[in-house]
């Protein structure tokens, strides 16, 4: 038995300790709003935070999580997913929506860590998430939108 | 003192008014070009010249041998430094490198001033306390970085002598002496993680340790090209 | 404009269904989601004027869209035909995947599916005509509430107002009565000056569900005692197993079953991890089949063969024979490009539950009908005893509908065996590895330019395999012995030549192909744009000009070039160390042309700045999701110029996953603006069209930079090199 702390609330699950945090999220605590993208951590689609860092939840096994807290996008701090979920509607950003939990939650640290991004600093923070749809020039725009928002 | 094949610590002897002629010499050369103070130290072990050394009616000729010898150190060191496991997290640009292939990290991750990355992209956030298994998985180790931005660092696209050049700078290095990158190379965990994932470099850590003692003591000879 | 249409008695004949208590009797009803569950069970109160709309009391309107939500806007460009017609509240609008049933059939495709950028266009009269309606039969229902004339009321965001009175009752108020009304036969359509929502940048409805993590993909389906299965498909395309051992697999904690398959192995576990590891602890001896020495480069060498040869006539125009010793100037060329994978962001996979009488399915997929036949033939179970729910796509492009069902097919397999809801989850890796490619396809051109540097003759010889041969679209795809979807693009050249002959030769089969995203003109595009560039060059004129000049005959084309030209500032010089490039192409009714522009990074690679497009697609829906489909398919373009290839060694594919099968990400993104042209043409489409002309106009900018043409795709890094 491994106990989770995630979005605030604590678990006990029964999993190898080295199944990756994405499967325990979503096949063990129906937590599907992460989502399954390469496995690779190369597509940041299962991007979530511990203790605040983005890292890919698809590399990572769960015994990492012990004694620290996974936030998914269902627990995002309304601080930040607020303004990027404002802004998101605003410049209308999905397409077939996939990418867009990890896109809002790796946003989420640049807004944290960063509460006026230039472009730069964007392409820094974001170019970990692909998007197949392309709605890069979008999500760029939503970023900034955000950023004023959030003030 | 790590280890060193006997056919090699035969050669590496020599005392110390070698180093203060030989090395203390191309050092203050450097130090004059780059206008910066470089501290030899001299190692712990008090060497005796080599038979043929004091036999050898002509100083000149001991110090072209060590010279060479230093080089021939340094070049193959050259291997292990350029060699993906070390070259990949001394790239030119503030990409780290990845794969045997050296191939930019896709995810567009960069060094950040700490050279720990950026934002959702820092290393750690990948490369975890320990390699993950798996084809094409991130290697691990606690702390892993890059060189921070102002001391980058780059081995990518250096000949050896340049390389060589730039490991006597202290503005390159970081290190105030040479013996504290010797200690880098020989301590620093983030090295000797080098030789536990992948392809391993051509030299085993203690060979290339004892390469870049070799070169040093011999007078960290610049390689020609 | 304004017309009367007749609408069809049969697919709207159940329209005044009784509500509130009574049986719900449509054989249409949706069955999934948030509505009607059950015919039997008493519903809230609802109003169902036909098949695509259902009307609460508490005034919601949920339209049921019945085209897969692949990212390209259809659960808000339909309902916003809907909802116009209808004069609603868009608030109060919502959307629902329709259940699989013939009145949702696609129109021209005769079957449930999404495709060949199509679902706007279809539906436009279809859907409008539901909308006009469902309001037909609520002003009936107010006039009757009123006892006044039905001509003296109106309806307006979702009111029906009787202005001389100024009574005012909602739709929701007005359910009861309306599902009483019988549905008219005739409608009037609204004039296009009086539309409310069409034309307008409407905000999508499926955006706050993808952004909170609600929004149910396939992937995230759970059922109760829903396993996971993970299968060991051949390395090799045609290979079977020829022995394995599952030991080691069965001994991983999780592990539930060892299914052996007709093509392979499932492990199926209580979840997706304990699930793939199984699966790579495998031990199988594969049979690797005819395939099993393919080889891209000796590909190369056959297909060049292959070229030579006369193959089955596409166009012919003039005598190309005839003319050929006249032309002054003679160009010879190849354009080589590889497979490619549809890669979308949502690996494949699919859930089914089979029980003894029954099969329920949740899938995201673009060909419902197929999917829910070939469920039909595995488990010998009547089409009407299963039950296919269509989730969310992440990302389709075309890899969603597939002939064969494959992916809906293993799905149906591993759980008749077990009789066990069973999620089949490919990785990154199946998916990759897994097939259904874009075809390689191998152009040899050639052709002849006059004294005024015209050309007098062009000899296209194609080479690639077909999707539809040998499969039940032959009949419909295939004329003449020429695959369309093989030569599209090509032997529809709107250019000027008088002289002019296309030939198909197909390749064999073996490396299963598919449509990807803009299909033919994914390949044909980028040699008949960059062969065009090369034959301007030769003429010694500018290539905008060039090609207006071969043009002159087709005014829409010329409308577009025109815009994209202007917009772009071609007549301005480009700043220095950049080029700049053009290329125009019509797809699925739609034509569309970039101007890209573009450098060469000090890091040695080729920096694409910024893309000018502009795009003729006729009557517009959405602008504001126009623009987004522009913009991604500039990414989708470009990732496939710049690393898009698939190829083989001892028939393995060599690429795998994102590392080796790049994508164009955030710190690539060029600048695209897109800019519409007004139009009265007949509607085209806009999910695919974008792609065709992107990977030309950065090919010809980067010509311009160095001197030498990139007839092969991907981009190598020797292309970015200054010819010698």
């Amino acid at each position: 038995m491994i106990n989770l702390k995630v979005n605030g609330k604590n678990y006990e699950v029964d999993v190898d300790p080295s199944t990756p945090i994405l499967w325990v999220v979503r096949d063990a605590l129906g937590l599907t709003g992460t989502k399954f993208g390469c496995g690779a951590a190369q597509c940041g689609a299962c991007l979530v935070h511990l203790d605040g860092d983005g890292i890919r939840s698809c590399i990572s096994p769960v015994s990492r999580a012990i004694g620290k807290e996974i936030v998914t996008i269902e627990g995002l701090d309304e601080k930040l997913s607020k303004p990027l979920q404002e802004a998101w509607i605003q410049e209308d950003v999905p397409q077939c929506g996939y990418c867009q939990s990890g896109q809002i939650m790796a946003a989420a640290i640049l807004l944290r860590d960063k509460p006026n991004p230039t472009d730069g600093d964007i392409d820094d923070a974001m170019t970990g998430n692909i998007c197949r749809c392309g709605t890069y020039q979008r999500i760029r725009k939503a970023i900034h939108v955000a950023a004023k928002l959030k003030k | 003192m790590s280890k060193i094949n006997s056919s090699r610590q035969n050669r590496i002897k020599f005392g110390i008014y070698l180093i203060l002629s030989v090395g203390f010499i191309s050092a203050m050369a450097m130090s004059l070009k780059n206008k910066t103070a470089i501290t030899l130290s001299s190692t712990d072990d008090k060497i005796s010249l080599t038979k043929a050394d004091k036999e050898n009616s002509d100083p000149s000729e001991t110090k072209k041998r060590l010279e060479a010898e230093s080089k021939e150190a340094f070049i193959a060191a050259y291997k292990v430094f350029m060699h993906p496991r070390c070259l990949n997290c001394h790239p030119a640009g503030d990409v780290p490198l990845q794969g045997d292939d050296s191939r930019l990290h896709p995810q567009g991750v960069k060094r950040g001033m700490d050279g720990k990355g950026l934002f959702a992209l820092k290393c750690k956030n990948c490369h975890q306390d320990t390699h993950i298994a798996g084809e094409h998985m991130p290697p691990g180790h606690s702390g892993w970085h890059l060189p921070p931005a102002n001391l980058k660092m780059v081995f990518e696209g250096k000949s050896p002598k340049q390389l060589a050049m730039h490991f006597k700078d202290p503005k390159f290095t970081g290190f105030k002496s040479l013996d504290k990158m010797l200690e880098h190379v020989e301590k620093e965990p983030l090295v000797l993680n080098s030789w536990t994932y992948g392809t391993p470099p051509p030299l085993s850590h203690e060979e290339f340790v004892a390469r870049v003692k070799e070169w040093m003591e011999k007078g960290a000879a610049i390689p020609d090209k | 404009m304004s017309d009367t249409n007749h609408l069809s008695r049969r697919k709207f004949v159940q329209a005044g269904a009784a509500v509130g208590g009574g049986l719900l009797l449509s054989f249409y009803l949706p069955a999934f989601g948030k509505g009607i569950k059950n015919a039997g069970v008493p519903a809230p109160a609802n109003f169902i004027p036909n098949a695509f709309i259902r009307i609460g009391t508490d005034d919601i309107i949920t339209v049921i869209v019945n085209h897969s939500e692949m990212g390209q806007g259809a659960y808000t460009s339909l309902p916003m035909l809907v909802a116009d017609e209808l004069e609603a509240d868009w608030a109060k609008i919502r959307f629902e995947s329709a259940p699989v049933d013939p009145a949702y059939n696609h129109p021209a495709f005769g079957m449930q599916a999404t495709g060949g950028s199509t679902s706007t266009l279809v539906e436009w009269d279809r859907l409008r005509k539901a909308g006009a309606t469902g309001k037909y039969m609520l002003i009936a229902a107010a006039a009757q509430t009123w006892n006044v004339d039905p001509s003296s009321c109106k309806a307006e965001k979702g009111f029906v107002i009787h202005p001389a009175s100024g009574k005012k009752l909602s739709f929701g108020q007005l359910v009861e009565k309306a599902a009483t009304i019988t549905a008219p036969e005739n409608v009037t359509l609204k004039e296009a000056k009086d539309y409310q929502f069409i034309g307008k940048p409407i905000k999508r409805l499926d955006t706050p569900e993808k952004i909170n993590g609600t929004g149910i993909f396939g992937l995230d389906i759970k059922v109760p005692g829903l396993l996971t299965a993970v299968i060991a498909r051949p390395p090799v395309f045609g290979g079977r197993v020829k022995s394995f051992k599952a030991e080691k697999a069965k001994a991983i904690p999780g592990v539930k079953h060892v299914i052996q398959m007709d093509r392979g192995i499932a492990v199926v576990a209580s979840g997706f991890w304990p699930a793939k590891l199984g699966r790579d602890a495998l031990e199988i001896v594969w049979d690797d089949g005819d395939l099993g020495t393919l080889d891209s480069k000796e590909q190369t060498t056959q297909y060049a063969e292959l070229a030579k040869q006369a193959g089955a006539t596409a166009k012919k125009e003039g005598d190309v024979d005839s003319v050929k010793g006249k032309a002054v100037k003679k160009i010879d060329v190849v354009y080589d490009m590889p497979y490619l994978a549809h890669s979308p962001m949502e690996p494949l996979n699919c859930v089914a539950d089979v029980k003894a009488d029954s099969c329920e399915i949740w899938v995201g997929t673009q060909f419902q009908t197929a999917d829910l036949m070939a469920a039909s033939r595995i488990t010998g179970l009547n089409p009407k005893q299963i039950k296919l729910h269509t989730t969310l796509l992440g990302g389709g492009f075309g890899r969603r509908a597939v002939l064969d069902s494959h992916f809906v097919v293993e799905a149906v397999q591993v759980s008749k065996a077990i009789l066990t809801p069973v999620k089949v989850v490919w990785t990154r890796e199946d998916d990759i590895r897994g097939g259904y490619y874009r075809p390689r396809a191998y152009h040899k051109i050639s052709a002849g330019l006059d004294a005024a540097g015209k050309p007098l003759f062009w000899q296209h010889n194609i080479v690639c395999q077909s999707f539809a041969v040998g499969t039940p679209l032959e009949g419909m795809m295939v004329q003449n012995g020429v695959d369309g979807t093989a030569v599209e693009g090509a032997s529809n050249l709107p250019y000027h030549i008088p002289n002019m002959n296309v030939a198909w030769n197909m390749a064999p089969n073996g490396v299963p192909t598919l449509w990807w995203r803009s299909v033919g003109s994914s390949h044909t595009a980028f040699a008949v744009e960059g062969f065009i560039d090369e034959l301007a060059k030769a003429a010694g004129k500018d290539p905008y000009q060039y090609r207006r000049m071969l043009l002159d005959k087709h005014p829409r084309y010329l409308k577009v070039l025109d815009k994209v030209a202007e917009k772009s500032g071609w007549k301005n010089p480009v700043a220095p160390g950049r080029g700049r490039g053009i290329a125009i192409h019509e797809s699925f009714g739609s034509i569309v042309a970039h101007v890209a522009e573009v450098s060469i990074a000090k890091n040695k690679t080729l920096k694409v700045h910024k893309v000018v497009c502009a795009i003729d697609c006729g009557q517009i829906v959405n602008p504001d999701i126009i623009k987004a489909q522009m913009e991604g398919c500039v990414v989708f373009g470009l990732t496939a110029a710049l690393y898009g290839e698939i190829t083989f060694e001892k028939g393995r594919v060599k690429q795998g996953n994102f590392n080796n099968y790049k994508m164009v990400r955030m710190n690539e993104m060029p600048v695209v603006e897109v800019h519409i042209i007004e139009s009265t043409e007949n509607m085209g489409g806009v999910g695919e069209p974008g792609v065709p002309p992107v990977a030309p106009a950065v090919m010809n900018a980067l010509f311009t930079l160095t001197g030498k043409r990139v007839r092969n795709l991907p981009l190598r890094p020797d292309d970015l090199k200054k010819k010698v």
